[in-house]
């Protein structure tokens, strides 16, 4: 019956190219692509591969310069809203709909607390962009207009120029992708670093 | 900026589909190429391991038996692999064997290239299971998809008895084309930042001293063939939001174009197929002015905001930026959620649950017409299946046999069409029902109001037009959603494959009619705009009730 001269011979036959082919695409796709891939990611970039690790002069990992982190002292910048505080081993966020009250309430409140720590800025230059969740709840960036209106804060708790910060948030942002795609931005991460270094 | 950068990847696109739709062509055609040479040695060295002996073309029952047989196998070693991933090597991070049905949905969802996920990647499932399971199912179910809808093409142009050989089409889908696009863009994102590792978490000291531990693991491989293969299931539970998945503007570009390219060149394919490449070019400009109405739509629906924030007084003039990340910005999220419900790839970059009722309106209903470009091959599938009926409509018009690419349309294709259009609706709308009729449907709604009703309504419909996003507050990994939303996959699959398989095989056998004057033309700008009325009329018909019921109700609350 198998090897007769029709096309791919019976249904069993079928059945044993049906096995046959899932196991060799499982081998290919799922353990030698993988690994080949891994192999030379590791070899041409290394650091990129390994998750663009920030690193301090003693070599111990601070963090990666992708990944946000939660900031609670008013003296650094602060990243946007995240629901799960940038604990990084998970990802997500509480996927608020428009219309939820919680979301409502969560925004009012964040509003009142900026009102509180940044007396001197009115509610109406606060980027509502700051005080929303990300998707991620990792977002490492903020835009800069997030950033500058948290100059005048920082610079009285920290003691330095309005005009030094300025100059650190410039130095700072990204632009667009080659000029044109996506978003400018602030690394909050990286910021604060250089930041933290001032203070010292 | 905004508009500009827009135009561009749109632009881009465009000029991608005739390269890339004569390279596909020539793949499938079956005639002797260049790439012959390349290719051909590892292909006979598969045929001869997996024991194809004969590589003629099969009925469209033996292609249909074929397909089902392989992604039957695949499914139960994959479930095999699931369960037993805790005591499997390649663990790092210690994760254990996951639940009965949750294992069923998940290899039901990525055979089916749907990549709707109930668990989060980080903590459900081993880098072994990563690959072995999910990233190997991202080329086989694309393989599959895209086989078949060759296989559909050739029925409808060629004549003879038989419609392709299902494994030869199967092995050349991934040694011509998926995998090396797939190694290909791999080290282009890793070279853009996106990790490729095999280490297990990082753990950071943070600038304030608190510890920060991260997931890590073989992203980047997971990454592209996810949308080359229009699949979409995230390696992090963030997906392609969280930035080690898309770490940048330009890997967002590079993901849209990875996960739109392919299904938009297949109309162009189709043309050459069919020897009339402006057959192909109408196809394409009626998914494309369908697709540009809704960007336009979830854009502006985005840049204009919440109003319920916006009435707060603070700096509103960014957009909603809810559930986005700063990076992408409104442009570039709402691109990206207009090409993944498209070409059904599922990823997201944005919450697709926090998106203002009209911008979230544009997700589901392009899942729901399922035609705008679509997933690996099924979307062309669909749209030709539109395209039919348009003919057999405007043929009742005029009192004619009404005759697609020469051949006439009759009574037994048109049942099958109708199956296959109509069991689209049945399993989002029924199983929708009943969701909202038992406590266990209901106990996963976490959006109060009518947006309640879009969540559950999302689900269904991702889950039918196997595209895999979600309005992912939906507390989802229940056995009732598990159950139900993997009986949905895999009928919004196989039904509509099945049936047009059947279509294939019957057009393939009749006999050509001569052109004449008479006959109604299907490559002009006319059939194209009844192409699109066509679609537009039918989804309008059949979901407006729903759509009402849910973010346009929602919309109307928060003005």
């Amino acid at each position: 019956m198998t090897n007769s001269t029709s096309s791919s011979g019976s249904n069993g036959s079928l059945f044993m190219i049906a096995l046959r082919a899932s196991i060799a695409f499982i081998l290919l796709c799922g353990i030698i692509y993988p690994l080949v891939s891994t192999g030379l990611a590791q070899l041409l970039f290394p650091h990129q591969a390994n998750g663009s690790l920030i690193k301090d002069s003693n070599g111990r990992i601070i963090g990666s310069s992708l990944i946000g982190q939660s900031f609670t002292d008013p003296a650094y910048f602060q990243g946007r809203v995240s629901s799960i505080d940038y604990k990084a081993e998970a990802s997500g966020s509480n996927n608020y709909a428009p219309s939820n009250p919680d979301m409502l309430q969560r925004t009012k409140d964040s509003i009142a607390a900026w009102q509180a720590a940044n007396p001197d800025v009115p509610v109406s230059q606060l980027p509502l962009a700051l005080i929303t969740n990300s998707g991620s709840g990792l977002d490492p960036h903020i835009t800069p207009a997030s950033a500058e209106v948290q100059i005048p804060r920082i610079s009285k708790l920290t003691g330095l120029s309005a005009d030094t910060l300025k100059e650190l948030v410039k130095k700072h942002t990204d632009g667009r992708d080659l000029g044109v795609f996506g978003d400018p931005r602030v690394n909050v991460l990286e910021l604060n670093i250089e930041l933290s270094q001032l203070r010292k | 900026m905004d508009i500009l950068q827009l135009i561009i990847v749109i632009g881009v696109l465009v000029l991608l589909v005739k390269p890339l739709g004569t390279y596909v062509y020539h793949v499938y055609s079956d005639q002797p190429n260049r790439t012959d040479r390349l290719f051909g040695g590892i292909e006979r060295f598969i045929y001869k391991v997996i024991g194809l002996k004969s590589r003629d073309g099969m009925t469209w029952k033996k292609y249909a038996l074929s397909f089902l047989l392989t992604n039957i196998v695949l499914v139960a070693l994959s479930y095999l692999i699931l369960r037993l991933q805790g005591s499997l090597p390649g663990n790092p991070n210690g994760i254990g064997a996951m639940e009965e049905t949750l294992s069923f949905n998940t290899v039901i969802s990525f055979i089916t290239n749907t990549n709707l996920q109930h668990y989060s990647g980080e903590t459900g499932l081993s880098y072994f299971s990563q690959m072995a399971v999910i990233m190997m199912m991202m080329f086989t179910s694309a393989a599959t998809g895209f086989s078949v809808a060759i296989a559909f093409i050739r029925g409808l142009t060629s004549r003879g008895s038989t419609i392709g050989n299902f494994f030869t089409d199967f092995v050349k889908s991934h040694t011509r084309i998926f995998l090396p696009l797939a190694t290909l863009i791999t080290l282009v994102l890793v070279a853009l930042h996106v990790p490729q590792t095999l280490q297990p978490n990082v753990t950071a000291a943070t600038l304030e001293g608190a510890t920060q531990s991260i997931a890590i693991g073989p992203v980047a491989s997971l990454e592209s063939i996810k949308h080359l293969g229009t699949n979409g299931g995230g390696f992090m539970g963030a997906n392609s939001a969280h930035p080690f998945e898309n770490p940048s503007p330009l890997t967002n570009v590079i993901e849209i174009l990875s996960m739109w390219a392919l299904p938009a060149c297949l109309p162009y394919v189709y043309g050459r197929f069919a020897g009339n490449r402006k057959q192909g070019w109408v196809v394409f400009g009626a998914m494309m002015s369908l697709f540009l109405v809704f960007l336009a739509t979830v854009y502006t629906a985005e840049l204009h905001g919440n109003p319920v924030l916006n009435n707060l007084g603070a700096d509103a003039s960014q957009g909603s930026m809810e559930g986005k990340e700063v990076r992408f910005g409104i442009a570039q999220s709402s691109l990206f959620t207009a090409v993944t419900t498209a070409a059904t790839t599922g990823s997201v970059n944005n919450m697709h649950d926090t998106l203002t009722p009209i911008g979230g309106l544009v997700p589901l209903a392009e899942m729901m017409l399922n035609v705008v470009f679509g997933g690996k091959g099924v979307g062309l599938v669909n749209m030709l299946m539109y395209a039919i009926l348009a003919v057999f409509i405007a043929g009742l018009m005029v009192g004619r046999t009404p005759e697609f690419l020469g051949r006439k349309i009759e009574p037994k294709e048109m049942k099958l069409i109708a199956i296959a259009i109509l069991v689209h609706p049945f399993i989002i709308l029924a199983p929708t029902a009943i969701a909202f009729l038992t406590d266990l449907g209901q106990g996963a709604i976490t959006n109060p109001g009518f947006h309640g009703i879009s969540q559950v309504l999302y689900e269904y419909t991702s889950s039918a037009s196997n595209n895999g996003s979600g309005f992912e507050g939906l507390a989802d990994n229940t056995p009732f959603w598990n159950m139900t939303t993997g009986l949905v996959m895999l009928l919004g699959r196989y039904v509509s494959m099945i049936a047009m398989l059947a279509v294939a095989g019957s057009l393939v056998r009749k006999n050509t009619v001569p052109e004449t004057i008479g006959t109604f033309r299907t490559d002009n700008v006319l059939f194209g705009g009844i192409l699109v009325g066509t679609v537009v009329i039918v989804g309008a018909l059949t979901f407006l009730p729903a759509v009402v019921l849910g973010p346009i109700a929602e919309h109307l609350t928060i003005r």
